[in-house]
């Protein structure tokens, strides 16, 4: 048990190492006593509460919600190559977003939440259509079935993205930014947008910890053990997509987040799913915050799409995951 | 316990299984048995709820299976599947602790000392508990599926279901495993009932077997009732024979191999016979279906090498069969594959013929010592030491003997002996009545097992006939010979 209370430990530590780093380092160097000093340099407290800080808590929280989401539907899959990018599920958030700014969509009823709700959505039909197509290509869904179905509705989903760029032309200019992943200059409106979602997805996943570790023997196996399936799998594919769609809503495509940190997780503290969950949590958040911080430094002042810095990290962990699986024969 | 009324079920439109039913009462083993595509897994995932029910009912401690919710079936119901390789691997603990899962409730459950101590139990039972912390991808596939045995045995259950829980494991694993089991199932009263490929576990570690022919029960009842050749053969497609299990009162069945023929057509007759100074030998170029009280080898079994050794009479070894053994060795024949006698008469006193029938024929050998004849009627009166002089009689047969035929064989063999001493007029020298043999007197017969059948040996048959009259013949020759020659 005290390898685990060192797993949180450490990564805590490291989470509020990296948001520090993320608040104090920049084109402007900020000094961390702002945070807690009242009397510090008026512009400086600006640049950190309104500017570092939301950005800080966007990384974060996206990071967060995408890890956890891989790590669900990993388990849920008995697939480790499964991930909200991999399979297809982003690029559906993504055109639930796109039709959502395209269409000028905004529902009374939901305000500011018109957009994650709308991702959300397509993030859910896509997931269940990914799922279904290939249960019917092949039963046993293997890894790769299910990887090549992600792929082709992310082609899908991506032309039909490209079509309403086209469509609109000037317009959604700013959509394409958006999509190669970003969480700059968002502010504190979009953490009020998302955080309700991914808190609710994130809960309706952990709660399910136990099932998951159950289901990775199979579903009929789990059921043996007592494992309402049907009732769990909605629920941790819902919250999955919820988390998701939030997170597609406010910062884009940023893919392998959720494929990275649970495997890095789950190679360091096991596959229990009640750790692998939290876990990919924290780590998915400080991943993130750094990815960030790595893409506004490394060759400032331009700054790289944070999609470009994950997926220099994450596709090489993609090929290391299928290697060891085809050589094990672990699938 | 578990009540099955009229069930069909199965994956498609047409049921696989078809009106089955049937009643397991509690600390009961039943085995299901039947060819591939019987639907006996089909079976077993119909009662476990992975496949739906058509029509038909099944009672689970009087209610219906219907109305338990999955964690409650599960607290009365653990399943063990086969083997499944899987993506990512717990620890054995964690993998046991799952088992656990029926048994916790709300969101935020603690592990209880009760989880902990059945998961603890479970892993000792299965002695896994060494593994404790071992990823279950490091382990053999035999320690993987006691990890799962442990898992269902730590969900506490009063049923296990089982499906072909021994497959892939060799034959040490096999017993240890239903042993384990089985244990369960005679200390805890639990209630068991498993598919299994193998006919012999199944009748070895259950009490009653349900063999299964293209979904529907073909038989019911104990091992005994259920395991019969004509039976087997019918639903197995497969030519067996069924014969009891040296120790268990459980039938067991051989499979016969449809090649048996390739073997070319062989005689035995005097021919094969050579006396040698030390001992007489009788070599066939094929085994014989042999049984006898012999020194070594004595019983039944198939052999090619015959020896019946001569002895000094004052031939005394503490271990008799030992000193034969290492005979055999010496003189270069295959102990496992040789039948070895003793006897105090030189080899050159045997008396070996041949007798014809219609299609087969018979050779018999006899020596015969009667220097310490008994009258076995009252050899109770009698505590004789150092017995020197013996009767070693040998029936060949060229011909296909059932069973029966083996015993009645010796039966009559045995009479004509007695007759020979009677025609000779053989006396126990200590109570001056008939003698009826020796104390230490061994018979073997042996058949090629080919050509004509010899369904019975009896004093009537064409058998008996030639067997009474060869072994009379040949055992007074035999008691002339010896005693000529020493006196």
């Amino acid at each position: 048990m005290s390898k685990k209370i060192l797993a949180y430990f450490v990564s805590i530590i490291a989470l509020i190492v990296s948001i520090g780093f993320g608040v104090t380092v920049g084109t402007v160097a900020i000094p961390i006593s702002t945070l807690w000093n009242s009397s510090a340099d008026a512009g400086a407290a600006n640049i950190l509460w309104n500017i570092r800080m939301p950005r800080v808590v966007l990384a974060g929280m996206v990071g967060a919600s995408l890890a956890i989401a891989g790590a669900a539907f990993q388990g849920l899959l008995k697939n480790p190559l499964a991930d909200p990018y991999t399979l297809g599920i982003s690029s559906g958030a993504s055109v639930g977003a796109v039709i959502t700014l395209f269409f000028s969509i905004s529902i009374p009823f939901l305000g500011i939440f018109t957009l994650p709700v709308f991702s959300m959505l397509g993030a859910f039909l896509t997931m269940l259509g990914v799922i279904g197509f290939a249960k019917l290509v092949d039963r046993s869904m293997k890894m790769e079935t299910i990887i090549l179905t992600g792929i082709i509705f992310s082609s899908f989903l991506g032309s039909i993205i490209s079509l309403m760029i086209a469509l609109t032309g000037e317009e959604l200019r700013q959509i394409i930014g958006w999509l190669l992943g970003s969480v700059s200059m968002r502010g504190w409106d979009y953490v009020n947008m998302a955080l309700p979602f991914m808190i609710i997805g994130s809960i309706l996943m952990w709660v399910s910890r136990r099932e998951l570790n159950a289901m990775l023997f199979g579903e009929e196996r789990a059921k043996h053990l007592g494992v309402n399936v049907k009732q769990r799998k909605m629920m941790i594919l819902i919250g999955g997509s919820m988390v998701t769609g939030a997170a597609v809503a406010v910062s884009g495509t940023i893919g392998f987040v959720g494929l990275v940190v649970p495997h890095i997780v789950r190679l360091l503290w096991g596959a229990d799913h009640r750790h692998v969950l939290p876990l990919s949590l924290v780590n998915g958040a400080t991943l993130l915050i750094v990815c960030d911080l790595v893409s506004r430094t490394i060759i400032s002042p331009t700054e790289l799409p944070i999609g470009v810095i994950t997926a220099f990290i994450g596709a090489p962990v993609f090929a290391f995951i299928f290697f060891n699986q085809r050589r094990t024969g672990g699938m | 316990m578990l009540h099955i009324h009229q069930l069909s079920g199965g994956y498609l439109e047409v049921p696989v299984v078809k009106d089955v039913s049937f009643e397991v009462q509690k600390g009961e083993m039943l085995g299901i048995l039947g060819p591939n595509g019987s639907g006996k897994s089909t079976l077993l995932k119909v009662i476990s709820g992975i496949l739906p029910a058509r029509t038909g009912s099944i009672t689970l401690n009087g209610a219906a299976i219907e109305t338990f919710s999955t964690k409650e079936l599960a607290r009365q119901m653990a399943v063990l599947p086969q083997l499944h390789a899987h993506a990512f691997t717990h620890s054995v603990r964690e993998t046991v602790s799952l088992g656990r899962y029926p048994h916790q409730t709300g969101w935020f459950s603690s592990w209880s000392a009760e989880d902990e101590a059945a998961v603890v139990e479970a892993m000792k039972l299965t002695d896994v508990l060494k593994y404790e912390h071992t990823s279950l991808d490091q382990l053999s596939g035999g320690e993987q599926q006691r990890v799962f045995v442990a898992q269902a045995s730590a969900q506490q259950a009063p049923l296990l279901l089982l499906d072909e829980p021994t497959n892939h494991l060799d034959i040490a694993h096999q017993t240890q495993l239903l042993d384990t089991i089985k244990k369960q199932c005679i200390e805890k009263g639990m209630t068991i009932i498993s598919v299994f490929h193998d006919i012999n576990l199944a009748s070895l570690y259950c009490d009653r077997l349900l063999l299964m022919e293209n979904g529907s029960i073909k038989h019911l009842g104990e091992p005994h009732v259920v395991i019969k050749d004509q039976q087997i053969e019918n639903v197995y497609k497969a030519r067996v024979s069924t014969h009891p299990h040296p120790e268990q009162p459980k039938p067991q069945i051989t499979l016969m191999p449809n090649v048996q023929k390739l073997q070319t057509d062989f005689w035995v007759n005097k021919s094969n016979f050579r006396i040698e100074d030390e001992y007489v030998l009788l070599q066939s170029a094929h085994p014989l279906k042999t049984v006898s009280s012999a020194v070594v080898n004595a019983g039944s079994g198939w052999y090619r090498t015959f020896i019946n050794r001569c002895v000094p009479p004052t031939y005394d070894h503490e271990n008799i069969a030992a000193d034969m053994f290492s005979y055999l060795q010496t003189h270069g024949f295959i102990p496992t594959d040789t039948v070895g006698m003793m006897t105090a008469i030189s080899p050159s006193n045997v008396e070996i013929a041949d007798y014809p029938m219609e299609f087969g024929s018979i050779t018999i050998a006899v020596t015969a010592g009667v220097g310490n004849a008994i009258d076995v009627s009252k050899s109770f009166e009698q505590d004789r030491q150092a017995p020197v002089g013996t009767i070693n009689t040998w029936i060949i047969i060229n011909g296909n003997l059932s069973e029966e035929a083996f015993i009645q064989a010796m039966i009559t063999a045995t009479e004509a002996k007695t007759k020979a001493l009677y025609e000779q007029q053989i006396l126990d020298p200590f109570t001056g009545t008939l003698a009826t043999g020796t104390p230490t007197d061994s018979l073997l017969v042996a058949a090629t097992q080919q050509g004509q059948s010899y369904p019975y040996a009896g004093p009537v048959t064409e058998l008996g006939k030639v067997i009474g009259r060869g072994v009379f013949e040949c055992t007074v020759k035999a008691i002339q010979k010896t005693q000529s020659s020493t006196a």
